[in-house]
């Protein structure tokens, strides 16, 4: 086993650095400058501005230096907000995008494999019907018509809850409901899918004919590996609620991460876009390395053997 | 069996019935609390509040708090409430007296000016502002070290040695401004400027305390606690730009407190204008950040909540004379006479925007009490008969049968509907034209506008001071902000005698810019103006004395009382 992380993780960092490079080097060729009224300034003035930042070296000098500040942790200073680290800039804003998407996940996981599990019992029946309804409506209708008939109806109109920003708990169970459907649909689906696929089979049919219970049968042998697909959907999920919705966070006036990403890509703000993006394919490999190690837990049958064969 | 199902779903029932527990708990303390706030709306009295406390949103984060290094019109806004420099524009955008004791006295050729400081004006650690402060911060936004992003683009030209300082050939000493005193300040100008009133009133120009800034070096700025105030308003909360929200907190030490009523202000950054405006109508927020889309605005319409006033912003196509059929004036002038401004102000953008015959915008200068507009003509009215004729013969002079040109616009819902409207207007009313329009983020069409690649353009420009000239000198051959190879000798020779030897003849001046934008408008059509936009916003009736301003900061706070 670890042996097996060790491996993955000499890989992950060979994808980072691929990540890394690629992004440095797209970013690049976005046309315009990273400062604001660049327009309006005369070619000495832009000058002063270029080389302050060093924004005047060749393509790989700026690579090769912003890889080694990477190395020593320093992720640059932004150009759209005056003198702030990168990294204190995403301190600051992932607090708030992580707390409202694992409410999030969670919110939507339950919901979303009862849903899953409660249809494939109930196959072809209202309840079935009702479930995939609420899937379908989830996956398709976007997220920020939930936000806004939320926000009109439960805060505008009824005065239960704010309207928006982020001060208390109860700031939060707008925007988490919001973000939970998407997640929701795809626990529905998938698990829907699964359970159906699962009950089917022989080991199944064998319990049965061994007398166990369905519940028995639904909740200790099918449920387990019907999970397995749908763990692997949401692992990654789980990072892109995570890491920030722009949609979620702008309608809620959240100080999150994920407006930022945007608007630093619009604003050629090319210290907060790699940060971001590091910070993304950090989590990203991470998680994934993590849903591979759950496998193992939910279902005994896939050994991690790296090491072995070697 | 059965027992088993049961138990499942008792489960499930509880940990549902839980959630949904804790979503009602917090909600009944949350109705509560707004309908308190509902009375308190209803009863309306000309008296002022007990509690003098403002709710603001604003649509952005500010990105500096420092004057020197600010470029932005939030952040502009932010250092006029809480700092103070020499002259600040009043809610007639009169300009009065700040840190100045009265109007400064010129010189016979009026390239140096003379200007008293009041002697009770404090920082917020107690010490005196002095001409010294001054001397440090106009220094400090020319220092090519600090690279200051609009330092140079405000002094070059017109401080003196401000040019010679950024090209390396002068010390910062030489800049034009002296401490004749500890409370007189001497400004040398290159030449005379007319606005240089008004001018002084921008951050830019704003006093900086040496000892505090160079003792807080790299974390000057870097939030409320690293940060002096001279204003009507000390910043209480901000955590530096990245901050979502802030307090301003009436400044006692400020020398004209006894005439600002308001205790405090809570600042929170809502981004999206729909949800700004629900939390209006909510009761959340006294005052909204500006709101364009006539969806929103059409919900408030008529009502006394909806704040709308015109602001000096021309939006433009520009025309790119690289291109053939564009560098023909009657092609021009065809497409700059064959939009219907009138259906785009009032039916795409239905936002209070009126169409544009002009190009210094309404309401924005004034001479001896007179807008500008108003003793100048008007140009390029819609006149799609007239567009045509133009049209057929453009093309006759060029021989083309065929025109193709690539439109960029902005990625922006308002910019999308009226790039969209345009290329209707254009294509239908000129027959053999194809336009193709792409739509980019801000960046991008500044990039493409700096490199001349387009053919149309859609543009604008908002003014850098309070004076016709900021609309005009964009467009000599050359300009730094050209960009469509328009040149007209004459056009030239009028902008130049405004900038210089007409400084003294205002009237003179007044005329000599009249007549250039009607060569510009009238005879070359270089670029069809469109509309000039409006602002809207809504404010809670019970605020009075809210002030809007046409350039640098867009409003005062400082004069603002909250009635019952």
């Amino acid at each position: 086993m670890a042996k097996y992380i060790l491996q993955r993780t000499g890989y992950m960092i060979i994808t980072l650095l691929i990540v890394t490079s690629l992004t440095f080097f797209l970013m690049k060729l976005i046309p315009g400058s990273p400062f604001n009224n660049f327009e309006k300034l005369s070619d000495v003035q832009r000058g002063i501005l270029l080389d302050k930042y060093g924004l005047n070296e060749p393509l790989p000098v700026q690579y090769f230096n912003y890889m080694r500040n990477l190395v020593k942790g320093d992720l640059g200073i932004s150009f759209q907000f005056d003198n702030t680290p990168v990294t204190e800039l995403i301190a600051n804003r992932i607090g708030p995008s992580a707390q409202l998407g694992l409410q999030a996940m969670i919110v939507g996981a339950i919901i979303g494999i009862f849903l899953g599990v409660i249809a494939a019992l109930k196959q072809n029946t209202w309840i079935d019907y009702g479930s995939t309804f609420i899937a379908v409506v989830g996956k398709s209708v976007p997220s920020f018509i939930f936000a806004g008939l939320l926000q009109y109806y439960i805060s505008v109109k009824l005065h239960l809850l704010p309207v928006m920003l982020w001060k208390g708990p109860e700031y939060t169970i707008l925007p988490t409901i919001a973000l939970a459907m998407f997640p929701i649909s795809i626990a529905a689906r998938f698990m829907r899918t699964e359970m159906i696929e699962v009950l089917g089979s022989d080991y199944i049919t064998l319990a049965r004919a061994k007398g166990a219970s369905r519940w028995q049968i639904s909740l200790k042998h099918a449920l387990r590996n019907a999970l397995i697909p749908v763990v692997t959907v949401l692992g990654p999920l789980a990072v892109s609620l995570m890491t920030g919705s722009l949609v979620i966070e702008q309608i809620f006036g959240i100080p999150g991460l994920g407006e930022q990403f945007v608007k630093s890509i619009n604003m050629n703000d090319y210290p907060v876009i790699m940060g971001t993006n590091i910070l993304f394919a950090v989590l990203f490999v991470v998680v994934i390395l993590i849903v591979d190690i759950l496998y193992g837990i939910i279902d005994p049958r896939i050994r991690i053997s790296g090491g072995k064969t070697k | 069996m059965k027992k088993s199902k049961l138990s499942l779903l008792l489960v499930l029932s509880l940990v549902l019935s839980m959630f949904l527990a804790a979503c009602s708990g917090g909600t009944k303390n949350e109705g509560k609390k707004t309908d308190e706030g509902k009375k308190n709306a209803g009863t309306e009295e000309t008296t002022l509040a007990d509690e003098q406390v403002l709710n603001v949103l604003e649509t952005a984060e500010i990105p500096s708090m420092d004057s020197v290094m600010s470029q932005d019109v939030l952040s502009f806004t932010m250092l006029n409430a809480t700092n103070e420099g020499l002259y600040r524009l009043d809610p007639d955008q009169k300009v009065i007296p700040g840190v100045a004791e009265g109007a400064p006295t010129y010189n016979d050729d009026k390239t140096v000016i003379t200007i008293k400081l009041k002697q009770d004006t404090k920082w917020s650690n107690g010490d005196p502002v002095t001409a010294h402060d001054f001397v440090f911060a106009w220094q400090r936004a020319i220092d090519p070290k600090v690279a200051a992003p609009y330092g140079a683009y405000f002094m070059e030209g017109k401080i003196k040695n401000a040019s010679e300082i950024v090209a390396g050939k002068a010390k910062l000493d030489d800049l034009g401004i002296k401490a004749l005193d500890d409370y007189t300040v001497e400004i040398t100008l290159v030449r005379a400027l007319p606005y240089i009133e008004s001018y002084l009133t921008f951050p830019l120009f704003y006093p900086q305390n040496k000892k505090f800034v160079e003792a807080e070096g790299a974390n000057y700025a870097k939030d409320a606690t690293h940060l002096l105030y001279n204003g009507p308003f000390k910043m209480t909360k901000w955590d530096g730009p990245t901050g979502t929200e802030w307090v301003l907190e009436k400044n006692a030490d400020y020398v004209n407190a006894k005439d600002v009523t308001l205790e405090k202000i809570n600042f929170n950054v809502s981004k999206d204008p729909q949800a700004s405006a629900n939390a209006y109508t909510a009761g959340e927020a006294d005052i909204t950040g500006k709101l364009a889309q006539a969806a929103i605005l059409s919900q408030f319409e008529g009502q006394k909540d909806l704040l709308r006033y015109q602001e000096p912003s021309i939006w433009w196509l520009k025309m790119n004379e690289k291109n053939k059929a564009l560098k023909n004036v009657n092609i021009r002038k065809a497409i700059a006479l064959s939009v219907d401004k009138k259906a785009l102000t009032e039916d795409v953008l239905a936002n209070g925007s009126i169409p544009a015959d002009f190009l210094v915008p309404k309401g924005f200068s004034f001479l001896d009490g007179k807008d500008f507009r108003d003793t100048a003509g008007t140009y390029l009215s819609t006149n799609k008969e007239e567009a045509k004729k133009l049209w057929e013969k453009g093309l006759k002079e060029t021989g083309l049968k065929e025109v193709k040109f690539t439109y960029v616009g902005q990625d922006t819902e308002t910019s999308k509907l009226t790039d969209a409207f345009v290329k209707d207007q254009l294509e239908k009313n000129l027959p053999g034209l194809k336009i193709t329009v792409e739509a980019v983020p801000f960046k991008i069409r500044i990039a493409r506008e700096d490199a001349q690649d387009y053919d149309l353009l859609m543009g604008g420009w908002g003014p850098d001071y309070a004076d016709p000239m900021t609309y005009m000198d964009l467009w000599v051959t050359g300009g730094g902000q050209n960009h469509m190879d328009y040149g007209n000798p004459e056009f030239d020779k009028l902008i130049k005698s405004a900038s210089e030897e007409l400084v003294a003849k205002p009237q003179d001046r007044w005329k000599a810019l009249q007549d250039a934008e009607k060569i510009l408008l009238e005879d070359d059509a270089a670029i069809a103006p469109l509309y000039q936009r409006s602002v809207n916003l809504l404010i809670n009736p019970k605020v009075q004395g809210f002030a809007h301003h046409a350039f640098g900061p867009d409003y005062s706070y400082q004069w603002i009382k909250i009635t019952k």
